[in-house]
């Protein structure tokens, strides 16, 4: 029973949920606000009501989608100083100042101009309108970056001081804590995979409308879109994926090392990359493996012939420079987070190729499977951006503040075990009971297809459509 | 001037703000089963503050933030102490913000109904739940050396804060109910109007109380004079409301707020978490703080972009000047 009641697993399945939950709007509401703008910026300019149309669609969407990105986002700001205030007196004063600029510079910045989207459909002159969607879109991308710094300092800490005294990290360069290497790479690996998971959400919407063959005055431009959008984003994705794997290496080598499950230090061709393992449930023995030389090697340091420190040899320096301990995160999770995020991202770079090819020049495939595939692509981009924030997070572990403050001594000390169980079962259902409303309205506002607008009036050029109410 | 006190007086700020605006969200939520007769009228009510409720919960989301990093230790003590408390107001938010946007997807009487309930129960409970939280800390709890909280959920529901709570629930329903009747028109404003009248006049009474008992167990010169502006504007408020003066009536409900919320941190001062056990273990403006430094990035930033922020919400409210009529939702609901 006691092991049950432990405060420090159940904070951390609390953080872990609450966390991936929350991420699952994030995305959306990020690639979906900007793609909302692109597709009201082609409406304005070319005066075409299809585009105000897709735009319309996919708004309804995105707001479906927005109140629970919001709601739940107060609860992640509240856990650190609920279930983590030994953690939140030990870096407040560096983690606190990005987050205070992201609701200054940020988040009211969004919560402001989407109430003007909204509902300012009819009351602002067309381009004013227009902008208020681009700022909500800059809002998002923006929270998206200060939040980044924030989660860098946890990965790779800079820009501070150790006050022994006070037994806390002190901020002594803002500068060096925005522009810290790993936030440098996370954060446009972060957006582009953003706008994978939108333009996942574009294609399955659309490709639902086409295989039924209806809608088609606007949802082929919207499947093209998504479909160059996940192209491009995916590119995107592999090359800020990329950068951010060397910047894990110089900082985090023990999460590279686990998310290969590499014991030994290897080098060059050893420093190969297992596709596919399968090993001893304790992940100590490999019984198959499909590897590619040199791989490893390519990935972490851009070169045949680098090597990669292994598990082994750094748990024994950690244990020299920090005290006995174990300092490797849970392998079997690193190793297939790592896989499954590499995994989905490739093949949705395969969907848009393919996706993009069968479509060429307006054609329209007749196989169902095709259409099974493109319906697929929102919820599996989705799970690739999830496994991948598993991967960083999990990979952290044990520190909540690498090389500074393991996550066991980050926990509040006074909350007890019943506390966390009592909020973890009540944030459980509630998010459960709303992921099924969600999802069973989006489902219907997808179905419900694009509003029906009529063309301009030829004589005053004004386009009738009713105005968002609650 | 200290930089830390600087920021004491923000994040009053930030609060201010928050309950200035959210509260008359939490008033709205809460009057639909007093005013609204129908589903137009529930709509009418929800669309008085459409536009602006998520704009407006943010600023609890900043002045959370804006503690983090100015008073980490208060931060911490504060919200690792009154855990269940803040459990539940943030599930009331979570209730209450997603009902607004998935009330109107659906045409059946009993969906809306359940959100209905959903946005009364997720308004009332932050309403009570954050007064009993500041009357808490104003009057002090039992914090160990290390300024961890000791007590439980039910040291926290003492007589004094839960009369603090019914202050902010009071104050929170009639600044809601004045709104109404600035925002809508035709037989809901007179109704919205008459209501406030009644409910002003129990939340004098209440708020009184309240404010009495503060300033005898934990008075300043400056509470004192904070909290009779916030006696007079909320009197003053009441006048002008049985007047049909709707706008100096919203605005006087504005200054009750705002004064009474800096009346308690004027109470509070200098300590930010006072220790009801033993005053050595009190957390105070000086060792609950963040560097010089962290505090002076962030008041630069607060310097240039809170003006700009002030800006564009008020620009938000000008666009969404007009009020609200069951026509205004008849003409949209197609």
């Amino acid at each position: 029973m006691n092991e049950l009641l432990d405060p420090l697993l159940l904070a951390r399945w609390q953080f872990g949920l609450t966390t991936v939950y929350h991420f699952l709007f994030v995305p959306i509401t990020i690639g979906l606000a900007t793609s909302a703008a692109i597709f009201q910026t082609a409406w304005v300019r070319t005066g075409k009501v299809e585009y105000l149309r897709i735009t319309r669609f996919f708004g309804t969407i995105f707001l479906i989608n927005f109140a629970m990105g919001v709601v739940t986002g107060i609860v992640q700001e509240f856990q650190f100083g609920m279930n983590w205030s030994e953690y939140s007196r030990f870096v407040g004063d560096v983690f606190g100042a990005p987050l205070a600029l992201e609701g200054l510079l940020a988040f009211f910045l969004e919560a402001t101009f989407i109430g003007l989207w909204i509902f300012g459909w009819n009351r602002l002159p067309q381009k004013l309108h227009l902008a208020t969607i681009w700022a909500t879109a800059i809002g998002t991308i923006l929270s998206a970056y200060f939040i980044i710094a924030a989660n860098a300092f946890m990965q790779n800490p800079v820009g501070y001081e150790m006050n022994a005294e006070r037994g806390r990290a002190e901020l002594v360069d803002i500068w060096a804590l925005l522009t810290n290497p790993v936030a440098l790479a996370a954060f446009p690996h972060t957006i582009a995979a953003c706008f994978m998971v939108s333009s996942g959400l574009i294609i399955s919407a659309a490709a639902w409308h086409l295989a039924r063959n209806q809608h088609l005055d606007t949802m082929r431009p919207a499947l093209k879109f998504g479909l160059w959008g996940l192209l491009i984003s995916g590119a995107l994705t592999t090359f800020f994926g990329d950068q951010l794997s060397l910047a894990m290496v110089a900082t985090q080598p023990m999460k590279m090392a686990a998310a290969e499950a590499t014991y030994d230090t290897v080098c060059g061709a050893d420093a190969s990359f297992s596709l596919f393992t399968l090993g001893t449930p304790d992940g100590t023995t490999e019984l198959f493996s499909i590897r590619v030389p040199y791989l490893l090697s390519l990935l972490s340091t851009h070169s045949l012939d680098g090597c990669v420190e292994g598990i082994n040899d750094l748990q024994a320096q950690y244990a020299e420079l920090y005290g006995p301990g174990d300092y490797a995160p849970i392998i079997w999770v690193t190793y297939w987070a790592f896989r499954w995020m590499i995994g989905l991202g490739m093949l949705h770079v395969l969907v848009a190729l393919v996706g993009l090819w069968l479509t060429r020049k307006g054609r329209m495939p007749k196989q169902r499977w095709v259409w099974t595939v493109a319906v697929w692509s929102f919820p599996l981009s989705l799970a690739a951006m999830i496994v991948g924030w598993v991967f960083t997070e999990m990979g952290r572990q044990p520190w909540i503040v690498f090389s500074l403050l393991p996550t066991e001594s980050a926990v509040s000390p006074n909350v007890t075990g019943l506390d966390v169980l009592i909020s973890l079962v009540a944030f459980t259902l509630i998010y459960g009971i709303l992921a099924v409303v969600e999802v069973k309205l989006i489902a219907q506002a997808v179905r419900k297809g694009p509003p029906e607008i009529a063309p301009p009036d030829p004589e005053t050029g004004k386009v009738e459509h009713t105005a968002t109410v609650y | 001037m200290d930089l830390a006190v600087l920021w004491f007086w923000i994040v009053a700020f930030l609060f201010v703000g928050y309950f200035v605006l959210d509260g008359f969200d939490f008033g709205v939520g809460m009057s639909l089963p007093f005013l609204g007769k129908d589903d137009t009228d529930r709509r009418v009510l929800i669309n008085t503050i459409g536009p602006v409720w998520d704009l407006n919960e943010t600023w609890v989301i900043v002045a959370g933030a804006a503690l983090f990093a100015a008073f980490p230790e208060w931060y911490a003590t504060l919200f690792s102490g009154f855990y269940l408390a803040l459990l539940l107001i943030l599930l009331a938010l979570i209730a209450r913000g997603v009902s607004f946007e998935y009330r109107h997807q659906r045409p059946e009487d009993a969906w809306k109904r359940r959100f209905d309930w959903m946005i009364i129960v997720g308004s009332a409970v932050p309403a009570l739940l954050w007064g009993v939280a500041f009357a808490n800390i104003v009057q002090g709890v039992p914090l160990d050396a290390d300024h961890n909280y000791t007590g439980t959920l039910f040291d926290l529901l003492n007589p004094y804060a839960l009369l603090g709570g019914l202050t902010t629930l009071l104050l929170f329903f009639t600044h809601g109910v004045v709104f109404v009747a600035l925002k809508t028109d035709g037989d809901i404003r007179q109704r919205a109007r008459r209501l406030a009248t009644r409910a002003g006049a129990i939340t004098i009474v209440v708020a009184a109380s309240f404010l009495v008992w503060t300033g005898f167990a934990h008075g300043t010169a400056w509470f004192w004079g904070l909290a009779a502006v916030a006696a007079l504007a909320l009197v003053g408020s009441w006048l002008a409301n049985g007047r049909g003066a709707e706008r100096v009536a919203f605005t006087l409900m504005a200054v009750t707020i705002g004064a009474a919320v800096f009346a308690l941190f004027a109470a509070l001062f200098p300590d930010v978490m006072p220790a009801s056990n033993d005053p050595a273990n009190s957390l105070t403006i000086e060792n609950a703080s963040s560097t010089p430094y962290t505090l002076t990035v962030m008041s630069w930033t607060a310097l240039i972009f809170l003006p700009l922020i002030l800006a564009y919400q008020g620009w938000t409210y000008w666009v969404f000047r007009k009020r609200v009529t069951r026509q205004t939702i008849d003409a949209a609901a197609h």
